[in-house]
């Protein structure tokens, strides 16, 4: 596993200071994110259960390890258990996973389910597989290599016999599990599912309105409740009346949560449980509420940025240092600096945060739309004060996750309400809720030079950034290790210089942040690829023509971060995705006037992505008007799916160029709806033309990967039409002015 | 305060605050879940169902608003997913993490109604309302189009 994201290190923290309410602790281990496989080594689940259900009349059901939420892996992942099971993929069912730690790694995120999923999902399937044909084969007192396993059922060719898996299932089940490691996996000239397009399994389910996300869940009795959370980071209710709030019609009770830091980071606040909605919103419009505010109060957008500037000025801490940039850069031909700067965004999911929990004396049962239905239920079992294994969490479709439902603190506050009232609740966030009480993407602050000699080849390449780090939040060792999260492919970019130079120094701030559709990458890409396109610029040298020459030989660069199990950069394939890019794009063709294109192409997610971007400007707005990818994530299991996916970070990419800006003010966030933190709507849609590489290497991700090029391909376009570099994310109009 | 509408075709009388957003009726009064809350402010369009045949956000429409009209909600425009529109959906393979799309598909619905034949201008005007975190806009243009060809096949042929 690459990325900061899915290198996993314990979480243990524990509520120290008194009064803090709830403890929460909890222990995330590495192993969340372990490949299954290695955990077969502790206890082999039968496969014929953890992973394929069948039923005597022959239903075949693939249960999914993972969470829906857009991304496409209810399709993609069992397509690969359907593969090496040899069923017919239209006769599949696919059923969630129960939340079972002994058998499922559940955690949904760092585009790596297909990665992770690959070897053991085939091993699941084939060793499935074989204790099916063993079953026949004794059945038919038969040498199981005389035996296949086809459309579902197990075919003896010479004497022309064939049971269905329903026939065999029952008692196949009951064989010994055959080594997950030495399983005869199908040979993939064979396959006839992984590698096709195929429509998503839940479509007729989502055009229908039938398809049941978080937000739609009904377990009898239900209540709703809304939580009154402090518009100021880190603050809480001093006080608060309830008198209006109960007199509105529907509204049951009035009460406070306290906040949980330990792990959750929720906010805590004052409760309004009603028995619809509409009533609880207005039951919560009705408090009178004294909020101390606290210390992030004094913290603003303005205050940060001074900050930020402030911290370039200083001594970083190094990161990674190759030679000698500041010698480099005093003896250099060509000097160029460039300071960029992206703001905190929003991760703005269709469905609002939710969460329906039951609590009831022995057991709990929770309805929730997460990426993380083990922490999730770890922390309501914490609530409970049940064992983990007395919490049935049911994984839901969600409305979105980029990240965002990876957190725990939506999960605690509803555990903390269903304590209380001791009924069916769901917790539901208003889209002001769910925008002023996010995980934000940090906002970060970048000042570059680099160093051009007199034949244009690159000597020097510094990069010192400052930011809100994640890792300060949310790694072990926090503050100490605030770097390990900012930087990534920026750390060992593709471009080769002997004086490559990486600093970093934490800004502090209050605001929450965490894992944003591709988190460090989303900035790393943005800026290096503007960087690169700088220097081009500055060596009167073609983008295209730059980067590959810069880029050189064939060879795989360690992931400087992770060197152990990060996966390295293949220049081979990072070349190989730009050229076609540029070939499929028509780079160097002439375009109409006012139009001009942006290149962009980079590594992340063990993936490699490029994007051609054609642009035009009209009363100082950019109009996108094409985008031509390339995605090279391995062999594709969905093309289709992996189209969908760039397709969807092409929009998710615009937004962060043209639109996302979450700005702070007073320690609160000034945006509150989709008035004021706007989304691309379809007019804002350019013709995406999305190419797949068609690769053997092994699987790799694509929900994330599609998005750091596009900002960076637009902005390179925006130079190219205007002469004007986009420093600042996202584009304003001045900035064309 | 009983009140009574025409719920996809079907006669339907709910006892609740003149006030309450006709949204919060069909989700949780009805539990009709198939439309959507996303913004509460009519700028989504999630929530978007048809009232007398025309595209409305449910979220800010009250209810009492509603009384003696037809509502049509997505779980209405067909069955069983056989209106062309969703046949469209499903051929392009729209929906992604699915969302936003009861409300698209409720808007191109009452595009269809009006301009039998869109053009993409036509498209982005009537579809603007409706934001797709997940980027299906482009699939949904498509979509909207092989759904128009569709409906002018069986006019042609009926």
């Amino acid at each position: 596993m690459s990325t900061s994201f899915l290198n996993r290190r314990d979480f243990l923290k524990t509520s120290a200071a008194a009064g803090a309410g709830l403890c929460i602790g909890f222990s995330l281990d590495a192993s969340a994110f372990s490949d299954p496989a290695e955990e077969q080594e502790k206890k082999t689940p039968n496969p014929l259960n953890a992973w394929v259900r069948v039923t005597p009349d022959n239903h075949i059901s693939l249960i999914l390890g993972k969470s829906e939420m857009g991304q496409g892996v209810m399709t993609s992942l069992p397509m690969i258990l359907a593969e090496e099971l040899c069923v017919d993929w239209k006769n599949v069912t696919i059923e969630q996973a129960e939340t079972n730690p002994e058998i499922y790694n559940l955690g949904t995120g760092g585009s790596g389910s297909v990665a992770s999923s690959w070897l053991p999902l085939r091993r699941a399937g084939a060793a499935a597989r074989e204790m099916l044909v063993a079953t026949a084969a004794q059945r038919w007192n038969v040498n199981a290599n005389t035996c296949v396993a086809k459309n579902g059922g197990v075919l003896h060719g010479a004497r022309k016999n064939f049971l269905t898996y329903g026939e065999l299932a029952q008692d196949a089940a009951k064989r010994p599990v055959p080594n997950f490691n030495t399983v005869p996996l199908k040979n993939s000239d064979d396959f006839t599912i992984v590698g096709h397009d195929t429509r998503r399994v839940e479509t007729n389910l989502k055009t229908t309105g039938a398809a049941k996300f978080g937000i739609d869940s009904r377990p009898a009795g239900l209540q709703y409740a809304v939580v009154a959370r402090c518009p100021v980071f880190g603050g809480k209710a001093a006080s608060f009346d309830a008198t209006k709030a109960k007199a509105v019609k529907g509204v049951q009770q009035v009460f406070a949560i306290e906040r949980v830091d330990a792990g959750s980071f929720s906010a805590g606040g004052v409760v309004v449980v009603a028995d619809n909605s509409w009533a609880a919103i207005q039951g919560r419009k009705a408090l009178s509420i004294q909020w101390e505010e606290g210390p992030s109060a004094n913290e603003s957008s303005d205050s940060l940025r001074k900050q930020f500037m402030e911290n370039v000025a200083k001594p970083g801490k190094l990161v990674r240092n190759d030679g000698d940039a500041d010698a480099a850069l005093g003896s250099a031909a060509k000097k160029i600096e460039a300071v960029y700067e992206l703001p905190f965004a929003a991760h703005a999911c269709m469905e609002p945060m939710n969460c329906t929990v039951h609590i009831r004396p022995d057991r709990a049962e929770a309805w929730i739309p997460t990426q993380a239905p083990q922490w999730a239920q770890e922390v309501i079992a914490k609530v409970a004060g049940l064992p983990k294994e007395s919490v049935t969490v049911h994984t839901t479709l969600m409305g979105g996750g980029f990240g965002r439902r990876y957190q725990a603190d939506f999960a605690v506050e509803a555990a903390q309400v269903a304590k209380v009232t001791g009924k069916p609740v769901m917790v539901l966030w208003t889209r002001e809720d769910d925008l002023q009480h996010d995980f934000y993407r940090p906002a970060s602050y970048h000042r570059f030079q680099g160093a051009l000699d007199g034949q244009g080849k690159v000597t020097a390449w510094k990069h010192f950034q400052t930011s809100t780090s994640i890792e300060a939040v949310w790694g072990d060792k926090g503050e100490a290790n605030a770097e390990k999260s900012e930087f990534a492919t920026a750390a060992f970019i593709p471009y080769q210089t002997p004086n490559f130079r990486v600093e970093y120094v934490l800004a502090k701030s209050g605001v929450p942040r965490a894992w944003w559709r591709s988190v460090e990458h989303s900035s790393s890409g943005f800026v290096v690829e503007t960087f690169v396109d700088e220097l081009a610029a500055a060596a009167g040298t073609d983008p295209l023509k730059f980067r590959l020459q810069l880029i050189g030989d064939d060879r795989k660069i360690p992931d400087f971060g992770d060197p152990k199990e990060g996966k390295p950069l293949d220049t081979a394939r990072q070349k190989a995705v730009l050229k076609m890019a540029a070939e499929k794009a028509g780079w160097g063709s002439p375009l109409p006037k006012g139009v001009a294109r942006g290149i962009a192409g980079y590594f992340s997610f063990e993936s490699y992505t490029a994007a051609v971007a054609e642009v035009s400007v009209t009363d100082g707005a950019i109009h996108v008007e094409r985008l031509v990818y390339v995605a090279d994530c391995g062999r594709p299991i969905n093309p289709d799916g992996i189209r969908a996916q760039v397709e969807s970070a092409a929009i998710y990419g615009i937004s962060a160029a043209l639109h996302d800006a979450i700005t702070i003010n007073r320690g609160r966030v000034e945006q509150s709806n989709f008035n004021d933190y706007q989304m691309p709507r379809i007019n804002e849609t350019p013709k995406i033309e999305v190419h797949v590489v068609p690769s053997t290497e092994a699987p790799t991700g694509i929900g994330e990967p599609g998005l750091p090029v596009v900002a960076p391909a637009i902005c390179n376009a925006v130079f190219a039409l205007t002469g004007k570099r986009m420093r600042r994310l996202p584009i304003r109009k001045e900035d064309l002015a | 305060m009983a009140i009574t509408f025409t719920l996809n075709g079907k006669s339907q009388t709910v006892d609740v605050s003149p006030d309450m957003p006709l949204l919060w009726v069909l989700r949780d009064t009805l539990n009709m879940t198939g439309t959507k809350f996303g913004c509460g402010m009519a700028l989504c369009g999630a929530c978007t169902v048809h009232v007398n045949g025309e595209a409305t956000r449910s979220c800010i429409t009250q209810v009492s608003t509603v009384a003696g009209k037809k509502v049509t909600t997505i779980e209405g425009i067909s069955s069983d997913g056989s209106h062309a529109v969703q046949q469209a959906w499903m051929a392009e393979d729209v929906p992604q993490c699915g969302y936003c799309q009861s409300g698209q598909i409720m808007s191109a619905v009452a595009l269809l109604s009006k301009k039998a034949n869109p053009t993409d201008a036509d498209i982005d005007d009537a579809m603007s309302g409706n934001i797709c975190r997940c980027g299906t806009y482009q699939r949904i243009r498509k979509a909207i189009h092989r759904a128009a060809s569709t409906q002018a096949g069986k006019t042609k042929n009926s």
